[in-house]
């Protein structure tokens, strides 16, 4: 006899069984994800050294490395050249360069789409320590591949031109998958309101603007925020640069690291690993809000207008 | 008319331009491992296959392509199938405070994956005996995978139709039985880009392995890829770029296996 359910539920899995089935992935995510991250906040609240007195017994120290975190001119630093690597990088870069090729590429079949699509993926699922290597082949001051090419020999791109190097750097490495996002989102916009637009001479960006964004928002959202949210948190930049010249590329992640493990104060990185962890949470409250913006103008839309 | 032919060129050039910079960087790993006396300059190689008898001869050469099989087959199952079980579960059952839950994993998860939780990471895993075993780092890594897993395939489950389910449920199929029967092949391609995503990840993961592995002999490629590169100061640029090209060819032939049979793509999209 089958059970009556509620129709959300059409497999019948009732609760039990659904806790049954998602038990398994949260006590591994809970173990190796959340306790450590606890663990995290309460050293940011101690004096937890790597060596000395103070890692054999650690002292409360309350909130003294966050007063001294926001203080220190090398935090807000770090977090400006951070904003600037997630914009440049992840929201311009990663996302504009996504789009454009999805964009582009929907009309287009055979080779050259294929080719493109297996370069730009081609980059993404390289191991990253491969790749780390093959951008300093490419940038090296004295035989890089980019200096040979562009004749400029002697030009030290990853010390004159820190940031630039990595956001250039991570661009080519996250493309593909705002490119594979944005692919899968522009075959839900239907070919038919397209023609329209274009038969009343629309140009492009009015195209993009009045009839492809708004379909395909909600992919805009979600795009945006794991890209950020990926990007201020990568530490991959290290194998380029190091943080350096002079901490000029210093972004958050390394500037953790260089605290923590090279300076050895482990209490002072968690505090600014938990202050990460709060500008990330800004960012995500303002996804989720924007999102929730969007489905009561839908309500709205749908509660008043005739459907589409 | 000439509008659409100035569009048409200005895309044309845009994807020769897109094709030149992801082209560029790759370009080394393609010439200096067949190269008698490789340089960091892209160059017409002086052909030879020295260079791979060489890496033979390493003693953690074959070993780490083996250790990284093993940690990246082993998170990716892992990963594969606690995520479809919770996504699953999740997108068929109305569970209070749902999607704040996914949000804030997946927001933890980018977070504490990174330098963050090293330390804690690291007690862990001593305190577990976890330390120098494979299972260490699969479940470490897992941890961290899961979040964004399940928050993709949820979509995927999302978009299938519940009908089928219903009739099955009709002809007395068990929820498992319907999700290995129905759900299973309806969201093939997710679990496909699911398994190559948390596969690739680990295989070009470093942080982690080098945090809780200490033995050479169970180092995954990403670790030892580092150590030619470190000791002795000087780059050993054969070895480098020769491992560097074996070490990829195995992420490059999934990605394509699965693209061939499966399709590797976001189908409808994230939606809800």
């Amino acid at each position: 006899m089958v059970r009556p359910t509620s129709p959300a539920d059409a497999a019948g899995l009732g609760r039990g069984r659904a806790i049954g089935f998602v038990l398994p992935a949260l006590v591994l995510i809970g173990v190796f994800l959340v306790f450590p991250a606890l663990w995290t906040i309460y050293l940011g609240l101690t004096d937890y050294r790597l060596t000395g007195l103070a890692a054999a017994n650690p002292q409360v120290v309350g909130l003294d490395n966050y007063v001294g975190a926001l203080t220190d001119p090398e935090f807000l630093t770090s977090l400006w050249l951070t904003l600037a690597y997630v914009g440049g990088s992840a929201i311009l870069g990663q996302a504009g360069l996504g789009f454009g090729l999805a964009w582009i590429l929907r009309t287009r079949t055979g080779w050259v789409r294929r080719a493109v699509e297996g370069v730009v993926l081609l980059s993404w699922i390289l191991p990253s320590t491969v790749v780390g290597f093959l951008w300093f082949a490419l940038l090296d001051r004295d035989d890089g591949t980019l200096n040979a090419l562009l004749h400029t020999p002697g030009m030290a791109w990853l010390l004159d031109h820190p940031l630039l190097s990595i956001i250039v750097f991570n661009v080519w490495r996250g493309t593909a998958f705002s490119m594979m996002l944005y692919s899968a989102a522009l075959e839900n916009v239907p070919p038919s309101h397209l023609e329209t637009a274009r038969l009343a001479g629309a140009s492009v960006p009015q195209q993009l603007r009045d009839v492809v964004f708004p379909l395909i928002r909600r992919h805009i959202l979600t795009n945006l925020l794991l890209i950020s949210l990926w990007t201020f948190n990568d530490f991959t930049p290290f194998v380029l640069t190091g943080g350096g010249p002079e901490g000029r590329s210093e972004i958050l992640p390394i500037y953790v690291y260089n605290v923590a493990l090279r300076g050895g104060e482990l209490g002072v990185g968690a505090a600014i690993s938990f202050l990460i962890l709060l500008i990330n949470l800004v960012f995500a409250l303002a996804y989720l809000r924007l999102l929730r913006g969007q489905r009561r103008q839908q309500e709205v839309a749908a509660a008043g207008g005739p459907p589409a | 008319m000439i509008r659409h032919t100035i569009g048409r060129l200005a895309s044309t050039v845009f994807i020769a331009v897109t094709l030149a910079l992801f082209t560029l960087p790759m370009l080394w790993l393609a010439s200096a491992p067949f190269d008698a006396t490789p340089t960091i300059t892209t160059s017409i190689p002086e052909f030879t296959l020295r260079n791979f008898a060489a890496i033979l001869d390493n003693p953690y050469a074959l070993g780490s392509i083996r250790n990284s099989v093993i940690q990246g087959g082993g998170a990716a199952a892992l990963v594969v199938v606690l995520a479809a079980l919770a996504a699953y579960a999740l997108s068929r059952v109305r569970v209070p405070g749902r999607d704040l839950l996914l949000y804030l994993l997946l927001l933890l998860s980018s977070v504490v994956t990174g330098t963050a939780a090293m330390v804690p990471v690291f007690e862990l895993a001593t305190r577990l005996d976890l330390i120098d075993t494979h299972l260490g780092v699969i479940l470490v890594v897992s941890g961290g995978l899961l979040p964004a897993g399940i928050f993709i395939l949820k979509d995927f489950m999302d978009e299938t139709p519940t009908s089928y389910e219903e009739s099955a449920r009709v002809f007395g199929a068990s929820p498992l039985q319907i999700l290995r029967h129905i759900v299973v092949p309806l969201v093939r391609p997710g679990l496909a880009t699911i398994a190559v995503w948390a596969l690739a990840s680990v295989w070009g993961g470093f942080l982690f392995q080098f945090i809780l592995l200490r033995d050479p002999d169970k180092a995954p490629g990403s670790v030892i890829l580092y150590t030619l590169f470190t000791e002795g100061g000087a780059p050993k640029l054969d070895l480098i770029s020769t491992f560097s090209l074996l070490y990829s060819l195995p992420v490059v032939a999934m990605y394509l296996f699965v693209s061939q049979r499966y399709g590797f793509r976001f189908h409808g999209g994230i939606k809800r």
